[in-house]
């Protein structure tokens, strides 16, 4: 990887880190409200998977956020190169496809961990929690940030209006991750949403991601780890293969 | 030696628009070179695709002899280009739009060349400006500057003087003069034709996606213009003159090859009797010879 390469990877951190406030600390704010209010509502009623209702959903949380910003940044910054047509200044050097697709990815991951990690940091108060197996946290969050990286690219090169990406994210994204076990076990429900569930990649994350934590899961973690490295491979492959033929961005 | 830019019968569609038709160009090293056409002729078409922006459907083209495609890493480090629209990345200064374009071609250490650029195209004082605090006029030198940071053999400028102040347009033609002087070859895109005459060494029109014209401005000039002389007068012209001469708003407008003309002309006014209240002589412009040309098309097209 050249120069180019940390380049942009630098320019794109540096992008949402200079506003830091919509970037980060919004997302983490949301995410200890949630926290605050199911927990207000539930912690008394319910325990899952023998912990306490709070410490069940503060990793939920963290990797949603996590999913959620590496989505929107990848995304957003495109689109507004994009719609703005400051994209040139990334078309005119001498970048490869493959290292355009890499900067926008790990931007999207390192913006997916600060506010992942923001979040644990603001709601670590509220429950005790453990760490039993901190490997799979670790793997899960970076292949979620990714996949979802990749997913942001995909979008931000698709959409051609903001209302375009919108729509992306209200209707695929987020309720891949609202229905993906972040705030409930989903053996607590219905067998057919069950069954739905585990057509549902994110729940593999969040799963996964969770087994970090406690040392138990719905799913197990090496099933977690096969059905996310899948989608991993088919994403990168297919953001690979748009990049590559300079779909929507080299007409 | 190779071409500077090599474009070889290079066609382009938008759907049912032909923007570029068996485009063939060569422009060599060291050349001022101006492409002029009007509104949708295909120019900046021709310029994205020779930047990679925008892919041809059959020919080839290069820059410094390298593909654009199959050597696309040489090619584009062999060229800079000023884009036609004003866009700029609102997250940025002025100076870290600059060290990160440097960044993009993988120079790490260039801020000498920055101060350069910035100090030749008076933006020193807005080094450390936000750029969306910059006037149209300062962000379109930011523009420049941008297409300049590697130090291109080859800077293609679209329209660098659009909705620009004299000033500017008197200290970026002086800088791209001088990188002219140091061995860069230029190409320009202006809908301001005194600008492209008194410039470029070498023209070419496009209409419609098609070359329509391509020779030395001299040749051009030579070609399709000539010289006129101009006099307003209250008497009646002789006749014999009135043929040739075209009248418009008092004036009279009298075309003629060579200056030892203008004597037996006069004379023959002088003794028709005729007072000249006014006398002026035209010169060649490339206004004259882009109406001509584009007419010319026009009327081929029809026939
Ligand atoms: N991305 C695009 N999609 C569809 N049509 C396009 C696209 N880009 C250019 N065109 C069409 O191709 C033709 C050539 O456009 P181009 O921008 O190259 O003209 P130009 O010579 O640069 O004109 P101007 O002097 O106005 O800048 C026009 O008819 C234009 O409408
Ligand atoms: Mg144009």
């Amino acid at each position: 990887m050249g120069h180019g390469f940390s380049t942009l990877l630098y320019k794109e951190v540096l992008r949402f880190w200079k506003v830091g406030s919509q970037t980060v600390a919004a997302p983490v704010l949301t995410s200890l409200l949630y926290l605050l209010i199911f927990s207000h509502v539930l912690e008394a009623h319910v325990k899952v998977h023998g912990v306490s209702y709070t410490a069940f959903l503060v990793p939920g949380l963290v990797m949603m956020s996590v999913l959620q910003n590496a989505f929107a940044n990848s995304s957003s910054s495109l689109i507004q190169s994009k719609v703005t047509g400051n994209i040139v200044f990334v078309l005119l050097p001498p970048i490869s496809y493959l290292e355009f697709f890499l900067a926008y990815v790990l931007a999207s991951v390192v913006r997916g961990l600060v506010v992942g990690a923001g979040v644990l940091l603001a709601t670590f108060w509220f429950a005790p929690l453990t760490f039993v197996e901190p490997v799979w946290i670790l793997v899960f969050a970076l292949m979620g940030g990714t996949i979802l990286g990749s997913l942001g690219v995909i979008a931000g090169i698709w959409a051609e209006k903001f209302d375009q990406l919108a729509a992306f994210q209200n209707f695929l994204i987020m309720p891949l991750t609202f229905l993906s076990g972040v705030f409930y076990s989903i053996n607590s429900l219905p067998p057919f949403w069950q069954q739905v569930s585990h057509w549902n990649p994110v729940f593999y994350m969040i799963d996964g991601f969770r087994h970090g934590f406690f040392g138990v899961s719905d799913a197990s973690p090496w099933l977690s780890l096969s059905v996310v490295g899948g989608c991993l491979v088919l994403l990168t492959l297919f953001t690979l293969n748009l990049l590559k033929r300079g779909y929507k961005l080299r007409a | 030696m190779s071409a500077a830019i090599r474009i070889q019968q290079v066609s382009k569609c938008f759907g049912s628009t032909k923007a570029l038709d068996k485009v063939d160009l060569e422009v060599e090293p060291g050349e001022f070179f101006g492409l002029l056409g009007p509104n949708g002729a295909g120019k900046t078409t021709l310029i994205s695709a020779l930047a990679g922006l925008v892919r041809a459907d059959s020919g080839s083209l290069s820059v410094m002899g390298h593909d654009v495609q199959s050597d696309y890493r040489a090619a584009r480090r062999h060229l800079g280009v000023v884009p036609q629209e004003l866009v700029f990345d609102p997250f940025f200064t002025v100076r870290e739009s600059l060290k990160i374009q440097s960044g993009y071609f993988g120079i790490g250490d260039n801020d000498r060349w920055i101060d350069e650029i910035l100090e030749n195209l008076g933006l020193t004082s807005k080094a450390n400006a936000n750029m969306r605090m910059l006037s149209g006029g300062m962000k379109r030198r930011v523009l420049v500057a941008q297409a300049l940071v590697h130090r291109p053999p080859v800077i293609v400028l679209d329209e660098p003087t659009a909705g620009v102040d004299v000033e500017l347009r008197q200290t970026l033609w002086a800088f791209i003069r001088r990188l002219n002087e140091a061995g860069h070859t230029i190409v320009l895109t202006t809908h301001y034709l005194e600008e492209a005459e008194s410039l470029c060494g070498r023209i070419a029109m496009l209409q419609s996606g098609r070359i329509v014209a391509l020779d030395t401005t001299a040749r051009l000039l030579r070609r399709f213009s000539t010289h006129t002389l101009r006099l307003r007068s209250r008497d009646e012209m002789p006749a014999d003159l009135v043929r040739g001469a075209a009248q418009s708003g008092g004036w009279w407008s009298m075309p003629f090859d060579a200056f030892d003309e203008v004597e037996p002309l006069l004379a023959r006014i002088r003794a028709a009797g005729c007072r000249i209240d006014d006398l002026e002589i035209g010169k060649p412009d490339l206004e004259e010879v882009f109406i001509r040309v584009m007419q010319g098309q026009a009327e081929a097209s029809v026939n």
